[in-house]
Order: C-alpha cells, then structure tokens, then sequence
C-alpha cells in the first residue's frame, strides 16, 4: 500500500473535539442508590423507578456475554459514571435559547439545525449527553396527534404509554447490556403515531456522546398504532478520547396492524485511533415487534464508527403477513471490531423476511455478519431472504459470516446467499489506467457495493452515508 | 500507416525491469511514430504482457534501469492515472469485473477525469448518454449494456469491446491492446477489429500483443516485432507475422542466438 494512500487510510476523526459546556455528572460506580439518584433527578413517577430496580435486580443475576467475534479488556462497571447532562435552563421556547456553544457542535459536525427544519422539514430531537435540550416542529406533528419528544418529558405527559409498551418488546431480562439500560437509562426518544395517521415527516434524532467517562444509556420507544405510518432517522457522532467509552443503548418499536415503521441509522461514533486506541463501545438492543397483521418494521443501518459495534436490530413477525427488513452496511477499518447482524423470528402466518447485510472491513479490523432465521411451528408459509456479501479491502483485514437458520414449519421457504469479495491491486489499476485516481475509484466501488442498502435510506441520509463511506475509506487500497 | 516527418510517441531505451526480483525485461528497445501500428509478438513468457503493463504503470513491476519517453516526456515519472490522462491507454488482456458500479456511470466518470485533465469540456449524465450510444454503434453492442455493472458477467467478446469503447472514449495517443484478439470468435474479432481501424489516425499510434496471425489479418502492422527472453529479437514489416505463423519462432530465435555469438 503506497504512503499517500496509507495517509488517506488514516486521517484523523473530522468530529473529534469536545465542546466546552459544564456537565452534571455524577460520581462513578453503580448500586441501588446510583438508580435511585438518577429516578430522583428526573423527578420520575414510582413505577418507573421499580421497573429500573427490577432491571438492576435482573442485572445483577446476569453475566457479561462473551461469545461475539470481538476482544477487548474487562469492563470495570463500576468506574463508570451513570449520569450526565448538560447545564441548561430549565425550558426553552425557541431555538435562540440554546446554548451557543451547542449549536456550534452541531454547525461542525455538519447539521444546521435552522435549514435541516426549515428545508428538509425534519423535526429533530436534538439529544446531548442523554438530555433532551429542544424538540422542534412539535406543534406541526401535533396538530395530527403525532407524539415526538424526549422520553423524559414522554414519562411526564404521556405516562400511560410508556409504562403501557416500555420493556414489552425487549424485557428488562432480555441480555446484560439490555437489562443495565433498563436500570440506569437517562434519556432518549419517544414516538407515538396514533391510528391511521401518516407521519407528515421524518422524525430525526443526532446523538453526541460529549462526557469523558460517561456511560450512555439511551432509551428510544416508539409506537405506530393501527394503520399508521413513520420513518424515524437515528445518527450518531462523538469527540476523540483516549479512553473507551461504553455505550448500551436500547430502542423498541412495535407496529400494530397495518402499521409501518422504518427506522434508519447512521453511526459515526468516535472508532479509537489508528492503533487501536480509545473508540466508543457500542453495545445496542435494537428490536421491533410487528404485532399486528400486516403490519412492517424496517431497519436501515449504516454503521461506520465505534471500537466495537455489538448490535442485531431484529424484528418479531407475530402478526400475520407481517414483513421485517434489515438492510445494513457495517464499514470497519484500522482495529475496529463489529459484530453485527439481525434476528427475524417468525411467528404469525406468511411473515416475510428480507436481510440484506454488506460488510465492508480495512485495515486490522474484523467484521462479522451474524444473523438468526427463526421459523416457529406456527409460521406457515413465511418465507426469508438473505444476502450477506463481504467486502474485504487490503491483506489484514477479516470478514466472518454467521448465519443461524431455525426452521420448524416444512412450508417455509429460507434463502441465504453469501459472497466475499476484495478490492484488489488489479481493480484499481483498471481504475488507474481510465484515468480515475484511488480514491474516485474506492468510493465508486463501495458505493457500488452498497447500493441495494443505500437506496432503502432516505434521501438527505442517502447522501449523507454516501459522504461518510468515501470519508472513511477513500484510497484505501493501493 | 507509415507517414513522413511523423512525430516520435514512445521512446524506450535499454529499459530493464523485474517483478519480485526476477528480471522480466532486458534491455528492451522500441520506437513509435504516430499513425504506426506495431505488433509485437513472440512466445509465452517472452515479456510481451509485462511490457504492456510497464508502461501502463503496474505496481508489480519495478524498473531497475533504463528510459521511457512519452511525447518526449518522461513517462515513468508519471502515476498510472497520470500516463493514462496523458494519452496512454491499456487495453487489458483480461478486463476487470466491477460487480454494483453501474457501465455508464463509468464509463462517464472515466471521460470527464481524462477531458477535465486535457482542459476540455465534461459532459452531464445526458449528454454522456447519447455521446456514448454513438460510439457503442460502431462496436455494434447492445443498448442494455450500459444499465450492466462493469464486466460483470460480460462474456468474453463483451469485455473486449468494452474495452475498445473505452478507447473510442478516451481518444488515446497510443493504445496498447494486450491480446485483445484472445477468446474472440470470428464475428467478435471482425467488429473489435473495425472498432480499432476505425480509431486508428496520423495522430495516434497502436500497439498489439498478440499471439496469432489472425488479428493481423484484420488490423494490419505497419511493423512487427518479435519477443524473446525480455528484449525485441528481430523486427520486420507485415510479412514477417505471416513468416512466423508458416515457420514458428524457433528459428528467429536461433538466427538471433548465432548472431550474438558472430558479434562476441
């Protein structure tokens, strides 16, 4: 690999720097009094606060999971900080409100809050370090009886929805990760679509994780009732610090019948340096629950970012002819590790599945598909798509597939297809002799190579990923 | 076509180079005028292939001595992309399939990256469309062909006139066509061929790699050269491919070898 392209390979994180504002933060360590803090600080109502102790309950019987295809050092949970948020008036009216320096974080890292609303229409729930600091538009989705806001303020208004779907699709007991969010969760995002509306926009949601040491545990529910429709964008980007910081987010959809629901995401979370060092830990419970007849939950997922990614969005297809789609892009480079992929468990009659996984692995790092095809006895004629190509670009970089395929209904039709490729000397000399240099010729490849998961994205995210992607790896082969 | 007072295109003196250590070319010679057709032929791993892709610019392929002057300039000085811009175009033995990158969208990116860098004017997407249906016309491909990913399950006839196209696009000073003539079948050779005739001007010059007699019969070398051990052993007009198909190379070889021993 020649230098000037090794140098490419290697440009620094273009969002790494911390923005200056004060931050509440509260002593490391986690117990029963850390929990009960943290309900206090919210001012949350009393169920709420049993469900976190259940949680933590059920955390403290769990063991950390040690099968991924991922290494790294011993987590000391204790020497985590549980609680951050920013110091901030109590409530804002309009965006002049924000804290300057807020809104210049979001000017770096490329979102103009003001245009993004005023040109694309998207109503963004601007998290940072997991306090809800402005929901915007909420009067426009309002007016169709559209709920979007902070899961906090969702606690407060709406608290018969919450506690009515909260932990209904991923149980407090679900996985370790997923049973510690339960317990310590701050802050996230919360949706509701109530009957027969068509959510007039995207819903958008810009995590930043600011807060050296803290962990971040967000929590996003979101509920399409009967007949109704939302398309919820979720992207991520974090400051460069030395040390890893743990991120063990949980989100839960449930689509009643006929409901729609697709959630895309863009993840560009600080991947540690060069060598390997600091970089988010991202560990996710993502799942979807198609609980009525007809109803669809797609995942979109392009996830470039993160030491580690750990996550499988999946989709329960109980409802019958229930459709479930995972469309994922996972792009690692350096000595980034991710193990990601999907479950679809078939349980209602004629559910249809598409999975359609590209992985894309540079540098040392190592990237693996793994994914769950469950047909149950009761699924007669469900019927699964999967497509899992790999990607492989330079000689020490690795790419792994895990597909687990259950099947216990002989009317079900499960189609899997694999493929590795590589971006070899050869391709890019073809490239080279057209005339088109490295890195032209990489970004064509990879676009190229993801087009199928990038066309499922809606368009301003299109674009978007398509940036990140040539950001990323532009060059990285020579 | 052999015109007077025509321009020198390449220029290679004495060049020597080795992949992973093992000299591949020796003192290699050879001179292009514009509006020359070269053959050069000569058996398997003679360095006919190794020479293509020298002066394309393959990484492989390290120079361990000697010059290369494009249009008086020197052209090992110059990146692979950079030689290609300048008017140095490969035509591949064995085109590379590029699975999910679309042909037009290539093919496109390919000419407005090779005219921005000779200062003419770029074409947007419509326009490229119907500048390039005009040049499929003379290699009589198919209109799906641009909707298909580059190569991708092309048979071998596709690829080859994939890549001719590529040259009517890119308008090279000297096209080298490395056994474009390999896995053709008659009809296929018949149209690449007019494709390259077609091409062929005072302006520019055409280098072949070939095997066989076959191709010559339909793009006919002003001069043709044989290969041996890295270096041009003998070099003669038109007749001398037709020579080498009746007589083989064993005694172009031998007639080299006794006058090496003459001249020691």
């Amino acid at each position: 690999m020649s230098a000037a392209l090794q140098n490419i390979i290697n440009q620094p994180y273009k969002h790494g720097f911390v923005t200056d504002i004060e931050s509440d933060v509260a002593a490391k360590g986690l117990d029963e009094s850390t929990i009960r803090m943290i309900s206090a600080k919210r001012n949350e109502p009393e169920w709420l606060l049993d469900f976190r102790l259940k949680s933590y309950a059920a955390w403290l019987r769990m063991t950390e999971p040690n099968w991924q295809n991922a290494h790294y050092p011993q987590i000391d949970f204790q020497a985590i900080s549980y609680y951050s948020a920013p110091k901030q008036k109590p409530k804002l009216k309009s965006m002049d409100e924000v804290d300057p320096e807020l809104l210049r974080t979001f000017e770096k890292l490329g979102v103009p809050l003001h245009e993004r609303m005023a040109l694309a229409g998207v109503a963004v729930d601007v998290i940072f370090d997991s306090v809800s600091v402005t929901t915007t538009y909420k009067e426009k989705l309002a007016e169709v009886g559209v709920i979007f806001c902070s899961f906090s303020e969702a606690v407060k208004e709406h608290p018969e929805l919450v506690q009515k779907y909260l932990g209904t699709v991923i149980p407090s007991s679900d996985n370790f990760y997923a049973a510690l969010n339960s317990a310590v969760f701050t802050d996230g995002s919360f949706c509701f679509i109530p009957k027969g509306v068509k959510c007039p926009m995207d819903l958008s949601t810009y995590f930043r994780i600011n807060t050296e040491e803290s962990g971040q545990f967000e929590r996003t529910l979101i509920i399409a009732e009967e007949g109704a429709s939302v398309s919820y964008l979720e992207g991520c980007t974090a400051p460069a610090f030395s040390s890893n910081q743990l991120h063990a987010a949980v989100v839960e959809l449930v689509a009643l019948d006929n409901a729609d629901i697709k959630y895309s995401t863009v993840q560009n979370w600080y991947a540690g340096d060069e060598n390997g060092i600091g970089g988010i830990y991202n560990f996710v419970t993502k799942r979807g629950l198609a609980q009525g007849v007809n109803s669809r939950i797609s995942w979109t997922q392009v996830e470039t970012g993160s030491a580690i990614t750990w996550k499988y969005p999946s989709v329960v297809l109980l409802g019958d002819n229930s459709v479930g789609e995972f469309y994922s892009v996972a792009l690692t480079n350096h000595h980034q590790q991710a193990d990601t992929g999907t479950k679809m468990i078939h349980i209602g009659k004629n559910t249809r599945s598409t999975i359609v996984s590209k992985g894309i692995s540079a540098g040392k790092s190592n990237n693996s598909y793994r994914g769950l095809v469950k047909i149950a006895p009761s699924a007669s004629g469900a019927r699964n798509y999967s497509q899992c190509d790999s990607m492989l670009i330079g000689q020490e970089s690795g790419a792994h597939t895990f597909p687990y395929i259950q099947v216990a209904n002989n009317t079900a039709q499960v189609e899997h297809e694999a493929s590795t490729s590589k971006i070899g000397e050869d391709q890019m000399f073809y490239f080279a002799q057209r005339g088109i240099d490295a890195e032209a010729a990489v970004s064509m490849i990879i676009n190229g190579f993801c087009k199928d998961v990038f066309q499922q994205l809606p368009l301003e995210f299109a674009v978007e990923a398509t940036n990140l992607l040539s950001f990323k790896l532009e060059g990285s082969v020579g | 076509m052999i015109y007077p007072n025509s321009k020198t295109i390449l220029e290679v003196r004495n060049l020597c180079a080795s992949v992973s250590g093992t000299p591949i070319l020796k003192n290699m010679n050879f001179t292009v005028k514009s509006g020359e057709v070269h053959a050069i032929m000569g058996p398997n791993g003679s360095g006919k292939s190794t020479f293509s892709k020298v002066l394309a610019g393959h990484s492989d392929y390290e120079i361990t001595s000697g010059t290369v002057l494009f249009e008086g300039k020197d052209l090992l000085a110059l990146a692979p992309e950079e030689r290609a811009r300048a008017g140095v175009f490969l035509a591949f033995q064995y085109p590379i399939e590029i699975p999910g990158v679309g042909n037009s969208q290539f093919l496109r990116l390919t000419y407005n990256t090779v005219q921005s860098h000779r200062g003419k004017e770029e074409l947007d997407p419509l326009e490229f469309d119907d500048f390039v249906r005009e040049k499929m016309k003379l290699l009589e491909m198919r209109e799906d062909f641009l909707d298909r990913s580059v190569n991708a399950g092309f048979s071998g006839g596709e690829k080859k006139r994939n890549e001719i196209l590529q040259m009517a696009l890119l308008e090279p000073r000297l096209a080298i066509l490395d056994e474009t003539d390999s896995g053709l079948d008659i009809d296929a050779l018949r149209i690449v061929s007019k494709g390259v005739n077609y091409l062929a001007n005072k302006d520019n010059a055409i280098v072949l790699v070939t095997h066989y007699q076959r191709l010559l019969d339909y793009i006919v070398p002003d001069f043709v050269h044989v290969m041996e051990a890295g270096r041009i052993i003998k070099s003669g007009g038109k007749e001398l491919a037709l020579e080498l198909e009746t007589r083989g190379y064993d005694w172009v070889s031998d007639e080299y070898k006794a006058a090496a021993r003459v001249a020691a």
